[in-house]
């Protein structure tokens, strides 16, 4: 076999990781490259480098060190029974590769991530690696996000958590059933316990920095994970559970959900369709319903239709009005800040800037209508000064007029 | 009214700003008019190369000259700590309206301190909607500059970047750069002016041309690799990137060019892994007549155009035990029925030693269809390959769902698969059940043609394990029977 390039290595290796939804750089300790000998910095703020012509943002150089995995996941472009082409690189080439892109301002950091070879200890040892040589060798002070192994030993983990600003465990599939048929090689309780640990690693080394100004800092921007949704059975209302149990018992920063998409050698046992990227799009509304709008997991699974999946063709915080209607109209000039959150079409931007408007004046349609993205939307569900609807909160078809509209057939 | 004094009736006054994004100026001279109660309506604002007011009777200087010097008892001007906040950005953006429009709020500001909280009001608005493009833009300032590496006349390296920002937002990002970049020598060229750092001082000079910045660098080759390899084509949402990366700014992108053709060919790219892994969803057959007549049409691995047919399992519906084998083999694939040939035989003699009636039991293997390669005139056995395996599996679910067995015996490590999912040692694996998702429970052990291979003391050996693994699968039939 001839020796691959840099650049077909990393094609194969980006190729390899983009099924990982996560590119976020944000929410990390601000730090700057003044007074040091390196680059980077990171001010809080994410940045997206590039977009792709899939929508999602470039942020991170994100890339496996390796696409050799022991394991045989079925889902998973890498697993071992599958026939794609595969590479390595050197820890010292993945360094080098991120710096000259840093330099050139391509990207913020590095999300690493590896397919498991030789043991799950040789892996971790190798991305934690990495890390080490651009944090000392290189004095690099830009993101860096570890995918850590949840078999390898604590030791390990606890070194990625100190060079990295976010490190991360895709616990896959929302339910043990779909783990067990799917990714046979894997274990529930392996994944969170590791994930439990490093809730109490970052929890410490924060209550260090309080008490101590020069204590290390750990995993500052958190640990998040990842599922996959379409593969295996899960109804939107188990996932939706599953991923609230998850922020409860990890205090994770995100749980990404990742439309099953067709992989190149897919494996047999997964149907092979085009991504659910609607369901995965309305999951995230119902995530941000619960992180932002004060939703129960509960009220969430509320708005799921029979089958326990979130209707497709509305939103979910309009479906659950829907369903709910006694609780509106809601008057905008009197009503309280977590019940305009339930208006649909009202988001936590209108909200505020309704309560500060409203200080001021006694609000009217036209002003709504000036605070909001869209008045037809959110005026079925409110009072203003010169508006009641009267009719409209109780019509049976009131679901048709909000829905969007359906795409007219073409003359055949 | 009583700095009116001091302001003659009716008079205009035009500010001319030294550079167009000087906010300190503004303030100074808007925080003096405030003070001589100089209304909104009766200043204009000038950047360098504006067009002036017509209201204007004098030339630039003297207007400027001609501002009034405010009171020393002069009330303190007042701003909101929000309005100090956008403004300073407000103050950035190309809109020539700009000065005067702060003026004005400022102005209100006044006998109204809390107006910036009223949403609703149109200027209050202007201000917030300056306020976000000239943010949008340096965010966009910091995402998308693209350096390209040369090499200056020291032999030093030189990052120079060409931007084309819409606002005058360059010096005002100039500390983001120089926190980032703090040990590169860099310059970042735009038409609105350019800034220079050599690692310990910055230096600002007038505004260039897309020329003067450098053509190329080797690296944009892997970077466009890099692009073109992390999108999925299967994910096409061109509308979510142009929100975020408009056209514009795509001529001094360097991985732009891709674009087109990326989503030309994602289409063609996903419909060809769909259609490669073509299973449509489909439901599990519910009678064996059902599985039967599938796996005879089945053309998910290629096994299946090669044999002479599929073989189906046989035995009792509702059976306790079902035996697995690999795959059927010569004799098999003649006959159409499962474990006819040596090993069949060899089952066969192990279980009545047992005291297991195969006619009591359902047996039937993990791949339906006979693979070999010819030698001379003779069919041989090839192993099927794990996808092979997972491909077949779905037929070994149905008749698991069929049959219902409580007890599962899988024969050596394919079948194992056909069972798990995954690999296993079948030395490992033997003498303990593991439970299955439906809850039944799978034993394993070797497959009776391993046993035809060996011979002398390793067969002796290999017979005792294999039947004491049959004995312990009669023992839990008797279990189960039993209770």
């Amino acid at each position: 076999m001839t020796q691959q390039t840099l650049r077909q290595k990393l094609e194969i290796l980006a190729d390899a990781a983009k099924y990982d939804a996560s590119c976020a750089s944000s929410g990390t300790a601000r730090k700057n490259s003044l007074g040091g000998k390196g680059i980077g910095s990171t001010e809080g703020m994410g940045i997206c480098h590039a977009y792709a012509p899939d929508g999602r943002c470039i942020s991170l150089l994100k890339i496996l060190l390796t696409n050799h995995c022991i394991f045989d996941c079925h889902y998973c472009v890498n697993r071992k029974s599958s026939n794609v082409r595969r590479a390595r690189f050197s820890p010292q080439e993945v360094a080098n590769l991120t710096l000259s892109f840093y330099r050139r301002n391509y990207i913020e950091g590095l999300f690493l991530s590896s397919g498991i070879i030789k043991s799950s200890n040789h892996t971790m040892e190798q991305l934690v690696e990495v890390a080490r040589i651009l944090r000392e060798e290189h004095d690099f002070r830009g993101y860096i996000h570890l995918k850590t192994i949840p078999e390898a030993d604590a030791e390990l983990i606890h070194q990625a958590g100190l060079y990295a600003d976010r490190v991360s465990i895709n616990v896959e599939l929302p339910t043990t059933k779909g783990l067990t048929r799917l990714a046979p090689d894997k274990d529930e309780s392996t994944i969170e316990g590791a994930m439990g640990k490093t809730k109490a690693r970052i929890i410490e080394a924060k209550d260090e920095r309080k008490r101590f100004k020069h204590a290390p800092r750990f995993a500052p921007a958190g640990q998040s994970t990842q599922m996959i949704v379409g593969a295996d059975d899960a109804n939107d209302a188990a996932i939706v559970g599953r991923a609230s149990g998850l922020y409860k018992r990890f205090g994770l920063r995100r749980v990404y959900y990742s439309a099953f998409s067709p992989i190149p050698d897919a494996s047999a046992v997964l149907p092979l369709k085009r991504p659910p990227l609607m369901r995965e799009h309305r999951l995230y509304q119902s995530d941000w319903l619960m992180r932002f709008y004060g939703y129960a997991p509960q009220e969430v699974a509320q708005a799921t239709e029979k089958d326990g999946n979130l209707p497709l063709d509305i939103d979910p915080k309009l479906a659950w009005a829907l369903k709910f209607r006694e609780q509106f109209p809601v008057d905008v000039n009197r009503a309280s800040k977590e019940q305009l959150l339930r208006v649909p079409g009202l988001g936590t931007v209108a909200v505020r800037r309704i309560l500060a408007a409203r200080r001021h004046r006694t609000l009217r349609l036209d002003d709504v209508a000036k605070l909001t993205q869209s008045i037809t939307k959110v005026r079925p569900f409110l009072i203003t000064l010169d508006w009641r609807p009267t009719v409209l909160t109780d019509r049976a078809d009131l679901r048709a007029l909000l829905a969007p509209k359906q795409e007219q057939l073409e003359l055949f | 009214m009583t700095a009116m004094q001091h302001v003659s009736l009716g008079a205009h006054y035009v500010v001319h700003l030294p550079t167009p994004d000087d906010f300190a100026f503004w303030r100074e001279r808007a925080r003096q008019l405030i003070q001589c109660d100089v209304p909104p309506d009766r200043v204009s604002w000038v950047e360098p190369g504006g067009t002036g007011d017509l209201f204007a009777q004098e030339g630039p200087s003297r207007g400027e000259r001609r501002l009034p010097l405010p009171e020393k008892s002069a009330r303190q001007v007042r701003a909101s700590k929000r309005f100090m906040k956008l403004a300073r950005n407000a103050a950035l953006h190309s809109d020539p309206e700009r000065f005067g429009l702060l003026y004005r709020v400022l102005w209100r500001l006044q006998s109204k301190p809390r107006c910036m909280e009223d949403k609703a009001d149109a200027d209050v608005r202007r201000v917030e909607e300056l306020d976000k493009s000239v943010r949008r833009d340096s965010h966009k300032m910091h995402a998308f500059v693209r350096f390209r590496e040369v090499t200056d006349e020291t032999g030093a390296e030189h990052y120079v970047a060409w931007f084309e920002p819409d606002h005058h937002i360059v010096r005002a990002n100039a500390g983001f750069f120089m926190r980032r970049f703090a040990n590169m020598n860099w310059s970042i060229l735009t038409p609105r002016g350019c800034l220079h750092w050599d690692g310990t001082t910055m230096r600002e000079s007038g505004p260039a041309r897309r020329e003067d910045a450098p053509g190329g660098d080797p690296v944009e080759a892997l970077w466009k690799s890099y692009y073109s390899s992390i999108f999925n084509p299967a994910r096409l949402k061109v509308g979510a990137m142009l929100a975020e990366m408009p056209k514009k700014y795509w001529k001094n992108m360097p991985e732009s060019e891709l674009i087109p053709e990326l989503i030309a060919g994602a289409q063609a790219r996903e419909a060809g892994m769909v259609a490669a892994g073509a299973r449509e969803d489909r439901k599990l057959p519910s009678s064996v007549d059902a599985i039967a007549q599938g796996i005879g049409a089945c053309r998910d691995c290629p096994i299946a155009e090669c044999s002479t047919r599929a073989v189906m399992g046989e035995g009792a519906l509702g059976a306790r035990l079902m035996i697995v084998g690999e795959q059927p083999g010569d004799q098999e694939d003649e006959q159409g029925k499962p474990f006819v040939g040596p090993a069949g035989q060899l089952l066969d003699e192990y279980l009545t030693k047992v005291g297991i009636a195969r006619s009591q039991a359902y047996v039937t293997n993990a791949v339906k269809h006979f693979k070999f390669t010819w030698k001379g005139k003779r069919r041989l056995h090839q192993s099927p390959t794990a996808k092979e395996i997972d491909a077949c599996r779905w037929w070994l679910e149905a008749e698991r769902s069929v049959v219902k067995p409580r007890v599962v015996l899988a024969l050596g490590a394919s079948a194992a698969r056909g069972l798990l999912g995954k690999t296993v040692s079948i030395a490992r694996a033997r003498g303990t059940p593991m439970p299955l998702e439906d809850g039944s429970e799978l034993w394993v052990t070797a497959h009776p043609s391993y046993l035809l291979r060996l011979d002398g003391e390793a067969r002796a050996e290999q017979a005792a394990k294999f039947e004491s693994d049959l004995e312990a699968v009669r023992a839990r039939l008797t279990q189960i029977a039993g209770c």
